[in-house]
């Protein structure tokens, strides 16, 4: 099933990671196995963050196989040799669990390049790369991953995520949402929903030069509007493209740096209810995310079928 | 009711078209028997007063506590009950098969007022995915916009939206009447068996995909037939129709009616019309 969550406050900051764990955590019966979060957060706009795993979260309900955790050292050596020979300056390094870790880097060249050397290393993942998204994902409901990552001071202007039922594909950090738009910076995706048109796609944008992490069917959509975005679409026009490109169910939520955009598919199949103001934008699958950061009585509706939105902040 | 004498009984209940004869042997079929005094008596009804009211806050509370509530009050003899802070939870209302003012100052989640037989509900607020799924009778006015699958299989009675609704807009109906004051989304009518739905404005693709009977009327633009939807013209008796029934929902004011578009099922169900009246309504 899955719940998807999404806001934008437009002309000023908030606090994101709070808000969007408030609306995560009421669409828990929703998605119960992992929890993600891309935030767009107050950063200084210097230097690129980048977000990524050397291993899996084997914990409980978890379907991954167990690792000696000393490859993950290992792993994480070979990260940082690799950003070396990249050229790319660490600037600040966290280590936030055993398999997961956020860097502040200095680097200026081309993010496939880069992307494909550090991802060279067994088992590690980019789950982001940008100067404000902060992608995180992991096992749990939003409030576990919210304190396990100490997200709720985050203060940004927007965030989207998700509350995942693991259906067509495993319990595992690499199959969670959100997406990062590889290569580009500051681009996610969340999903709900199923497409039927996966293996197609991804062949054909595997032969563009397109990287799949995992095989979960929403990566596409990540996949799909990065490779329009390279070759010149507007984020807006790549969505519009993605309504006839992708076949199946879904709901979707893109975000940049400074904008988020919904999908809905031609037979509205999968439940949406959005809130707008001159403010604030909020989104979800249900009307009890966003009451549960406007309480007060507010209109709302279900954008229709094929309905594409794009919000700046 | 409950009080008849077993003639009055079987004449009552002969009246109403019920079977009357107890089969014997190995069926599993239950007849109904008006020897039995619980046939007539409809289980979590009460005699309410309408002048009777009390206000409820559900911020605090699930949704089972709510309705659980609300039939302990009407047990109660309240017959006006107003909901406060429903914050769009889900399932609200549900299975009242009661006569009933209920009120909800804010908004509902999905599955609101579900399967209920009776009362008359206005909702101050929006409605999610699939309001009033199954109702049987009663009246249901909303006041803001409603999600998708609104009055997703319903018997009888009207329910009204006066803002848009979403995709799938009775769905599956099979009585009663829907009216919706500004656009619905995609696939509304969608397999549709019996009843009317009321458009005011614009409908998305597939109208009446799929249906069986019924009628749909729409004010605006039509995304697409969907189907075996065909457009009829319109009778003065459709017109008449449409102008009373959307004075009583007080909507549409001065909307004019004979300008609308009026969509049947293209095809009949196989044998449809050799059925006694009686025996369509078994069908459906």
């Amino acid at each position: 099933m899955c719940g998807i969550a999404g806001l934008i406050h437009r002309g000023k900051s908030s606090n994101v990671g709070e808000e969007l764990q408030n609306m995560l955590q009421a669409l828990k019966h929703r998605g119960p196995d992992s929890t993600g979060y891309a935030l767009y957060a107050e950063n200084d706009g210097q230097n690129f963050i980048m977000r990524f795993k050397v291993g899996e979260n084997v914990g409980e309900g978890s379907t991954s196989v167990n690792e000696d955790v000393s490859v993950y050292d290992s792993r994480k050596k070979l990260v940082d040799k690799n950003l070396s020979e990249l050229g790319a300056v660490i600037v600040k390094e966290e280590k936030l669990t055993p398999y997961s870790y956020r860097y502040e880097i200095k680097y200026s060249k081309d993010l496939m390049d880069f992307s494909k050397k550090i991802e060279s290393v067994e088992m590690v993942e980019i789950l982001s790369i940008g100067k404000s998204l902060e992608l995180i994902k992991d096992l749990g409901d939003a409030k576990t991953v919210c304190e396990r990552y100490n997200l709720d001071k985050v203060q940004g202007t927007h965030g989207i995520g998700h509350a995942r039922m693991a259906t067509e594909s495993g319990v595992d950090i690499k199959s969670a949402h959100p997406f990062w738009g590889y290569p580009f910076a500051d681009v996610s995706v969340v999903h709900n929903g199923q497409l039927t048109n996966y293996w197609n796609n991804r062949r054909a944008l595997e032969n563009k030069g397109m990287r799949f992490m995992s095989e979960c069917d929403s990566e596409l959509i990540a996949v799909f509007l990065a490779e329009k975005m390279r070759n010149g679409a507007t984020l807006e026009e790549g969505m519009k493209e993605s309504l006839s490109g992708l076949d199946g169910v879904f709901t979707y939520f893109v975000a940049t740096k400074d904008s988020l955009g919904m999908a809905k598919d031609t037979m509205a199949a999968k439940p949406l209810v959005l809130y707008e103001s001159d403010e604030l934008v909020a989104m979800g699958s249900e009307e009890i995310a966003i009451r549960s950061i406007l309480p007060q009585e507010i209109t709302t509706y279900d954008p229709f079928d094929g309905e594409v939105k794009v919000w700046q902040i | 009711m409950a009080n008849l004498k077993t003639a009055e009984k079987k004449t009552k209940a002969q009246s109403m078209g019920m079977h009357t004869e107890v089969l014997t042997g190995k069926t599993q079929q239950k007849f109904f028997n008006p020897d039995e005094a619980e046939n007539f008596f409809y289980w979590g009804t009460y005699d309410v007063d309408f002048n009777k009211r009390t206000e409820l806050d559900v911020k605090e509370m699930d949704c089972k506590e709510v309705n659980r509530k609300i039939d302990d009050l009407m047990s109660e003899g309240f017959g006006t009950i107003v909901i406060k802070n429903p914050q769009g939870k889900h399932s609200l209302g549900v299975g009242v098969l009661n006569k009933l003012n209920l009120i909800f100052e804010g908004s509902l989640g999905y599955f609101g007022v579900g399967s209920i037989d009776g009362p008359m509900v206005r909702v101050n607020g929006r409605v999610g995915w699939s309001c009033a799924e199954n109702m049987m009778a009663g009246k249901v006015v909303i006041e803001k916009n409603a999600g998708s699958c609104f009055g997703a299989a319903i018997r009888g009675g009207d329910l009204i939206c006066k803002g848009s609704v979403g995709a799938r807009t009775g769905i599956d109906q099979k009585g009663g009447t829907i009216i919706v004051g500004g656009d619905a989304g995609a696939f509304t009518g969608f397999m549709m068996q019996r009843g009317r739905i009321v458009i005011l404005g614009d409908v998305g693709i597939n109208l009446g995909d799929s249906m069986y009977d019924g009628t749909i009327y729409v004010g605006g633009k039509i995304g697409s037939f969907g189907s075996d939807a065909i457009e009829a013209p319109m009778t003065k008796i459709d017109i008449d129709w449409l102008e009373r029934k959307l004075k009583v929902a007080e909507i549409g004011d001065n909307f004019d009616v004979s300008k609308m578009t009026k969509v049947v099922a293209g095809k009949k169900l196989w044998n449809y019309d050799a059925l006694e009246p009686t025996e369509k309504k078994g069908a459906i």
